[in-house]
């Protein structure tokens, strides 16, 4: 085939997403498995075969077989129907959590490299202090703080989030700030308003859509180590990190279907999410371009 | 300008960037106490059939009847002298509850972070040198695999394969075999004490039962640490020197690690700084998992317990190791790198 060099060879984002895609099949893979998940989680109160929270005396602890795939509890509890009920409790929450640090934090991080001066300090200084904590011990206070409900779970995954979407946000903007179009649209009579939402947020965009999804995987993460330890969420809620607290005390019992199956769901879907960030990092950012 | 004095310079700015961050921390944790439900003056009453008298008592012993600032400027006083209350559950001074389960924590976080280190930096460097190859897609995703999974999840599979299936680890539970003699309490730093001891057997049980948590500490950083390692390395590898040091036929030893390695090394030595923060929350749950006599299971227990002393002074006390961790690493960085001296 013969090149036309006349036109410049500009990769669009479907076609650079492909050779990435086509690349890294592992990234491939999270970007079908992503989206499948998601729709098991909407639709897990209509696929689940039984009820999640219905005991059944005469088939308790019953290992994988025909009628429960993944085997039942010690009432007899259909395991696979609350691993897939948990996904839709633990995706909601994860959704929910990184929809609100991610609002939050890029308003915030945002408006500070737009100001400058003292907020931007202020701003540094706050996210600067929050990082001094291991994160995942300010998430447990706050949830001894607020109560255990679902609510504070989702206060503190979105916490636990908050201060890379600020830094984030923050950098992205103050570096399109000084962008040569910015300064174009500006001298062609745009208002901070237009420029802020037609201009700088648009090319923000894409590096914050990574975050997003590496964040998801956090606050998945989050979510069930705090209801693992015993805080948030309380049994008897199908949630996994709940499942994996209760099932641990039975795999040595021989009983290992209790806890293998939600800590699989549990780790295939925060690696899903890492998965897909690290593929879109690689779609978007140009200086990984081979 | 010398090295020295730039040296000094640079530590003195760096120290004098630390106190607003300890300001801050203690504000945080004056809130976070605040914050947290009950009344703590009904706490430290006589007991549940306390009268409302009582209470007004202890709370003015305790100084909560006192305006905010006034408790506030208390409290810095009384953790400047390291005054951090009593814990209702232990009846101890929580400084001394924590001073004696800080080693047990230490010792795991650090053999932890060294095995982490003797996973990372090798994988990292095989990945940047085959970077592209199906050797860098495969020890990504191992590394990304072991980011994935909770810390729990990775303690409960290793109990499951090394002490259920093939019977090779001991009992995951307490740092050293209950039936051996403990050697006196040196360092707080079993190992080492039984090594001061000359106590052998005691050694090797302490170690058998420090390896799973500490390698479910490990699995969790690895993937951030070889990443590093790998990007630093690729950046190097990709520079003029070792383009010459190649040309001019050195050996690989020379190129990859005697040059490439020593100058890629420094990233990866701020991010330990980083990593260390992560490793410090994710403390709380394997010493959960592992019943590790911890400070992060102190915590954690003190918290279910709703008793808010000794999760204060835990809180305060992550935080100044991840400042002090964070501040020797960059001042570790200034004395390698003269660029970061001079800003």
């Amino acid at each position: 085939m013969v090149r036309d060099f006349s036109q410049p060879n500009v990769s669009t984002p479907p076609a650079q997403a492909w050779l990435v895609l086509a690349r890294n099949p592992v990234s491939a893979a999270a970007f079908f498995f992503v989206p499948a998940l998601a729709a098991l989680a909407v639709l897990a109160p209509w696929i689940a075969p039984y009820d999640p929270n219905a005991t059944d005396l005469d088939h308790v602890l019953q290992g994988p077989n025909g009628s429960h795939w993944f085997g039942t509890d010690q009432v007899g509890r259909d395991v696979l129907s609350r691993v897939l009920v948990a996904a839709r409790l633990d995706l909601a929450i994860a959704v929910s959590a990184v929809l609100l640090s991610f609002v939050v934090g890029t308003v915030i991080g945002g408006a500070a490299a737009l100001y400058g001066g003292l907020p931007d300090r202020l701003t540094g200084r706050l996210t600067d202090v929050l990082m001094t904590f291991p994160l995942f011990v300010v998430a447990m206070a706050m949830v001894a703080a607020l109560g255990n409900s679902i609510q504070s779970i989702v206060l503190a995954s979105a916490l636990v989030n908050l201060p890379f979407f600020v830094r984030l946000a923050r950098s992205e903007i103050s570096v399109l700030r000084t962008q040569q179009f910015v300064e174009a649209a500006r001298a062609g009579g745009n208002n901070e308003r237009q420029i802020l939402f037609g201009f700088m947020i648009p090319n923000a965009l894409p590096m914050l859509t990574v975050q997003v999804s590496t964040g998801l995987g956090w606050a998945v993460l989050n979510a069930a180590s705090l209801s693992f330890i015993g805080l948030g969420i309380r049994p008897p809620t199908a949630e996994w990190g709940i499942m994996v607290a209760e099932g641990a005390a039975n795999i040595l019992s021989g009983f290992w279907w209790l806890a293998v199956f939600p800590a699989m769901a549990l780790t295939l879907t925060v690696l899903g999410f890492n998965l897909l960030g690290d593929g879109l990092r690689d779609v978007i950012d140009v200086r990984t371009r081979r | 300008m010398t090295r020295n004095s730039d040296i000094r310079r640079f530590l003195f700015r760096r120290l004098l960037g630390v106190l607003p961050l300890l300001a801050g921390v203690g504000l945080f944790t004056f809130i976070l106490v605040r914050v947290l439900p009950g009344d703590p003056a009904v706490y430290y009453a006589t007991g549940p059939m306390a009268t409302q008298e009582e209470i007004a008592q202890v709370r003015t012993t305790l100084g909560l009847d006192r305006p905010l600032a006034e408790q506030l400027a208390r409290y810095f006083k009384d953790i400047s002298v390291g005054d951090l209350g009593r814990s209702l559950v232990t009846g101890q001074l929580v400084s001394s509850d924590l001073r004696e389960r800080f080693p047990a924590s230490f010792e795991l976080t650090f053999v932890a972070m060294l095995l982490a280190l003797s996973f990372s930096i090798p994988l990292g460097i095989v990945a940047a040198i085959r970077s592209g190859s199906w050797i860098d897609h495969v020890i990504r995703f191992i590394g990304t695999l072991g980011v994935s999974m909770p810390a729990f999840v990775a303690g409960i599979i290793l109990i499951f394969i090394f002490y259920f299936k093939l019977g090779l680890a001991p009992e995951p539970i307490d740092r050293i075999d209950p039936f051996m003699l403990k050697p006196p309490a040196v360092t707080g730093l079993l190992m080492i004490d039984c090594l001061l001891a000359g106590n052998f057997p005691a050694f090797a049980s302490a170690l058998a039962r420090l390896l799973l948590p500490a390698l479910t500490m490990a699995i969790i950083v690895v993937a951030p640490l070889m990443r590093m390692t790998r990007a630093s390395m690729i950046a190097v590898l990709t520079s003029d020197f070792i383009r010459t040091a190649r040309a001019a036929g050195m050996g690989w030893w020379k190129v990859y690690v005697s040059y490439g390695l020593r100058n890629a090394l420094l990233p990866v030595l701020t991010t330990i700084g980083l990593v260390v923060s992560y490793q410090l929350g994710a403390n709380v749950v394997v010493e959960k998992v592992f019943a590790w006599p911890g400070v992060g299971s102190y915590a954690l227990n003190s918290l279910l317990a709703t008793d808010y002393a000794p999760v204060q002074g835990y809180v305060l006390l992550m935080a100044c190791v991840y400042v002090v961790i964070n501040t020797a690493v960059d001042v570790l960085h200034a004395l390698v790198d003269p660029r970061v001296r001079i800003e």
